[in-house]
């Protein structure tokens, strides 16, 4: 989130898009209400009506993977219409940059496409830039190629004919959401986006959240209260679990991961650390070097010194352009290119996508380490239905797991608050929380490598790794200490002091840190910020319900990220009634500004807006994704239709699949698969299950897979309501039981009608007669940035079952 | 003055948080369900089931969806007729605990005989009790009296996280309800609060009863 839960009541217009948050943030969604009780304007748009349509103002209905097109529309709207807030445009974003000669875009390919790497040269998109290096600006964005000028040439192709066409949202529909979220277009009213897996599962996934970041900063809606564009995260810690580098293109605190063709740091550097020719932009991530020398010093201590690059060189390599997101780990497993593997947190063998492709792969590991509450469909893979164990190698190691109320630590919530939790209870029987699993587990391998020797064997031995986990000494490590005696203001810190900021991180060998977001949130002078529970503020800060001394939030506690775009540029907030920062003369009140700097109109001593980018503006143009710089609707991988009804290119250009045997993809417009499924959990289970349908009280209340799906399909199949559907894709066949609702309506695309059911993924053999992974029927095809897969939409067909096997 | 409950279905999500926290508030065993065609589980109230989330769907005259919530619990009549019907055959069956208003089954409701545990039922205008063949007694909310007594709110009232559920002393309640309506009336000018005279669990709708469940309002008799 760039804002947090409380500060959606600040909204005038909320959009729920790609997410259902009743259903799925049940305690968060009272904000909504609160801004609904405020009297804002609130609208779902989603190709089921759900529990969150039943509590907002209207209801949108959209078909799966026209979100684009959807957005596309509302930004020609916007600039049609002259909805947008100009003076923010022309201060905050790159609406006056011009773009280099070498941009172009035509008939749904832009410049630079190499069709046999099914990738673009993303430096034929680069800003036409001056004799220094700085881009040229035009700020009266008559210059053709300005990006204000391109992004309306762009967009002007989404009319509403064409738009209507392709979503199968009315005319009438697309206009009233329009309407009502383009009014936030002023300086004193704000909207906000709130979304989640319903915009990122798809193989245009970021850029729907991109298209989502054009409309906001066209709007003016981005740092203000009641703004900002929202990420609601499914998991209580997944904020947290991105922030420390869970993925695998990053290191802790959104640092690069090192490749082999930077073999020093020097080089890394280099490569990662961005210049920026305008005196009066931050360029924040020009402090990259000082975060990751200070996480390397964290994580080999003493042995981490500046003659030996901070032990950069014992840190694994990746191959440029080698994908090593899990979809490419489970095809290398079916290929025999991984012998063992742990799997923890996530229970692959219900929510991946195709999983009759992941549950033959995880087959061909000789031994699988799983840590579980209970068992599931992962840990006993090799007793699936229909398998005969005898044939199966792998051998299975299941530790018990301790619950989360079994555990203290912290959570980072969907508003990067972070959050003491105490442990409730001890873990029952032998149970371990993963830490106490895994610092025993490094602990015994040390002692393996100093007795044995092997290869490499430094890369372990001289991490600065603890004899036993605690938690808050962990919490304090992620914070930092001083490796040298160091004075920082008037104050001196002793060695293996806490460091207070992170603008005190240095790239000398004098600090460490495993997070230099997380740095301040454990200092000497308060010690655990995330257990403070103090509902203390300002009236300025009450009147927008930030409570500063409640926990701590990164970075550096500010509560709504770009800050600096909320007032004018001699910071003067844009709604002085809900102001979030005011400049008072000297200073900034409020919340913790973007940067101490005097505001942006102080040529000598005040910084652009936006401190994350190397230019300092928003990036309504952004030439660094795979995909393009600016969002432009594809079809998902399995489209439902044959054409596009304003482009040459039906799906994306550079999606990512794969093509083993068993990653089958329907046609275009397939006959044998005309009905577009959609995906998604649901309250009463959490996300696959795994954990909920061990919960009797749970399990009564959602107790079996069901399929949702129009009357008027049901009519067309000849399936009742609660009669047994058969469910088939290319890739694998499901039973469901028939959920027939007006709550879902046919679309009408291009003249002709398309059907969408949707499914949950919530049910998996190992409870017994609930059902079988949704997942088995969904895509093998991601998004060319993340690899996310498309699990919001693929195609299948359906017919009344004669018998059930799966749910009795 | 007796306690009483406003159910906002205004704001109400159908989460269920209100249908389990009862369930372990009163170490109910789960019932054995099937998907049926609906989200509602269990079908019905029943004796591990003292509360039920109701889903109820159909289309408004502008052709837009609309889908009824109706967390379903014993009313706490002002006046129960079951006590009295019980009263007739088994004195203190049930009892109209004064203090909190509470209706309550006793455990001499084991004693009352099949036909008479069903003419209470049948009393009921909410279609409330039901008999649980494995003690012989009839079950239904008992307003939670055990945490009323010590001065806590109900399980459901205190799991409610969108502000659906109000709890409170009766004339309080009567208020804010009033005031509630007035404010949802703006979006729902259908709006209305169901025999709020007499009962202690006034439910505020958006619409007609009947597009939330057959036993909602003494009038769907």
């Amino acid at each position: 989130m760039t804002n947090h839960w409380i500060d959606i009541k600040n909204a005038d217009a909320v959009l729920i898009m790609g997410s259902n948050a009743a259903e799925h943030h049940p305690v968060g969604f009272k904000w909504v209400m609160r801004a609904k009780d405020n009297g804002a304007v609130i609208m779902h748009v989603d190709p089921k009506f759900s529990r969150t349509s039943a509590r907002c103002d209207f209801h949108v209905p959209l078909r799966s993977g026209t979100d684009i097109a959807f957005l596309g529309g509302m930004i020609n709207y916007i600039l049609e219409n002259k909805c947008y807030f100009k003076e923010y445009v022309l201060n905050y974003t790159n609406a006056s940059f011009v773009v280099g000669k070498k941009y172009g875009f035509d008939n749904g390919l832009f410049s630079g496409y190499d069709a046999a790497a099914r990738s673009y040269n993303q430096s034929a998109w680069a800003f036409e830039t001056d004799e220094r290096g700085a881009p040229v600006r035009d700020f009266t964005l008559s210059h053709e190629r300005c990006v204000f000028n391109l992004m309306k040439k762009h967009y002007s192709r989404y009319t509403l004919e064409n738009v209507s066409a392709t979503t199968g949202v009315s005319r009438e529909n697309l206009l009233k959401v329009y309407k009502a979220f383009c009014a936030t277009g002023k300086p004193d009213k704000a909207g906000t986006i709130l979304y989640a897996l319903g915009w990122t599962q798809h193989t245009v996934g970021v850029q729907n959240i991109r298209a989502s970041a054009l409309i906001q900063l066209l709007l003016g809606n981005i740092g203000v209260a009641g703004g900002g564009i929202n990420a609601l995260r499914g998991e209580p810690n997944v904020q947290g679990s991105t922030d420390h580098a869970l993925l695998y293109h990053t290191l802790p605190g959104y640092i690069a991961l090192p490749l082999a063709q930077w073999q020093t740091l020097a080089e890394f550097n280099k490569a990662n650390t961005p210049v920026t020719a305008l005196k009066n932009s931050a360029n924040w991530w020009g402090n990259r070097p000082k975060y990751f020398a200070s996480l390397l010093k964290g994580w080999f201590g003493d042995a981490a010194t500046p003659e030996n690059d901070f032990c950069y060189g014992l840190l694994p390599k990746g191959e440029k352009g080698e994908d090593y997101s899990y979809m490419y780990v489970m095809d290398k497993m079916l290929h025999d290119k991984m012998k063992g593997g742990f799997v923890f947190g996530v229970n692959p063998m219900n929510s991946f996508p195709n999983t009759n492709k992941m549950r033959a792969a995880l087959d061909h590991l000789d031994w699988l380490v799983c840590a579980e509450l209970h068992h599931s469909e992962t840990s006993d893979n090799w007793r699936r239905p229909g398998v005969d164990p005898k044939t199966k190698k792998t051998e299975v190691f299941l530790l018990p797991s301790a619950h989360r109320v079994e555990k203290e630590g912290t959570i980072s919530n969907s508003g990067r608050w972070l959050q003491w939790f105490d442990k409730a209870v001890e873990p029952g029987g032998q149970a371990r929380n993963f830490a106490d699993i895994f610092v025993p587990l490094i602990n015994k391998l040390r002692e393996m490598y100093a007795a044995e020797g092997g290869a490499l064997p430094e890369a372990l031995l001289k991490q600065n790794w603890p004899a036993r986990y605690d938690a808050e000494e962990w919490a304090r490590r992620i914070n930092g200490f001083f490796w040298a005696d160091t004075k920082v203001g008037d104050k001196t810190y002793k060695r293996g002091q806490l460091v207070p900021a992170f603008g005190n991180l240095k790239d000398d060998g004098s600090t460490s840190s495993l997070n230099w977001l997380y740095c301040g949130s454990f200092t000497e002078e308060e010690g655990n910020k995330s257990k403070k529970r103090d509902l203390s503020q300002t009236p300025m800060q009450a009147a927008i319900g930030l409570y500063p001394n409640w926990s701590w939030c990164w970075p550096v506690n500010r509560r709504i990220l770009y800050n600096r775009a909320s007032v004018d540029i001699n910071g003067k907030p844009y709604n002085p009634a809900k102001a979030v920062i005011q400049w008072d003369g000297s200073k900034w009140v409020g919340d913790v500004p973007d940067g101490p700097w005097a505001p942006q109109a102080d040529q000598e001593k005040g910084k652009l807006a936006f401190i994350m980018t190397t230019n300092g503006y928003a990036q309504l143009y952004g030439p660094g994704l795979k995909d393009g710089p600016f969002p432009e609707h594809y079809e998902p991988a399995e489209p439902p239709v044959e054409r596009h009804p304003f482009s040459g290119q039906l799906r994306s250009p550079v999606y990512k699949f794969h093509s083993s045997e068993l990653d089958k993809f329907a046609r275009a417009a397939d006959p044998d698969y005309p009905i577009v499924l959609t995906t998604y959990s649901m309250t009463e289970h959490w996300c696959g299950g795994g954990e909920t349908r061990n919960v009797p009280n749970l399990l009564e209340a959602e107790p079996q897979l069901y399929i949702e799906m129009s009357r008027e399909l049901a009519r067309e199949k000849g399936i009742k309501n609660g009669d047994g559907v058969i469910v088939e894709s290319p890739r694998g066949r499901v039973e469901a039981i028939a959920m027939v609702t007006i709550r879902l309506r046919p679309f009408t695309v291009m003249g002709k009608t398309v059907h969408l059911v949707g499914m949950p993924f919530a049910y998996g053999w190992t409870t017994p007669n609930c059902g079988d992974s949704t997942n088995r029927l969904t895509v093998t095809a991601y998004d060319p940035n993340t690899t996310i897969p498309e699990a919001k939409a693929c195609c299948v067909n359906i017919r009344k079952a004669d018998k059930l096997t799966e749910i009795l | 003055m007796p306690k009483s409950f406003l159910i906002d279905t205004t704001r109400c999500t159908a989460c269920r948080g209100c249908q389990v926290a009862c369930k372990e508030w009163h170490d109910h065993p789960a019932n054995v369900t099937k998907q049926r065609g609906t989200h509602q589980n269990p079908p019905d109230l029943n004796p591990y089931n003292f509360k039920v989330v109701r889903f109820r769907e159909h289309l408004g005259a502008d052709g837009q969806v609309i889908w009824n919530f109706f967390p379903e619990q014993c009313r706490h009549c002002v006046t129960p007729v079951c006590v009295d019907v019980a009263d007739m055959t088994v004195p203190g069956a049930m009892v109209h605990d004064r203090a909190t208003g509470a209706v309550l089954v006793t455990e001499k409701s084991a004693k009352l005989s099949a036909e008479d545990a069903q003419a209470v039922i049948d009393a009921c205008p909410y279609n409330i009790p039901r008999y649980d063949p494995a003690t012989g007694r009839l079950t239904k909310c008992d307003m939670c009296i055990d945490r009323v007594a010590n001065g806590m709110a109900p399980m459901c009232v205190k799991t409610c996280p969108t502000g659906a559920m109000y709890f409170g002393e009766r004339a309080e309640v009567l208020e804010t309800a009033r005031k509630r309506l007035e404010a949802v009336k703006a979006d729902f000018p259908k709006a209305r609060l169901v025999d709020a005279d007499d009962v202690n669990v006034i439910y505020l709708l958006a619409e007609e009863p009947e597009h939330y469940h057959d036993f909602v309002a003494f009038a769907q008799r």
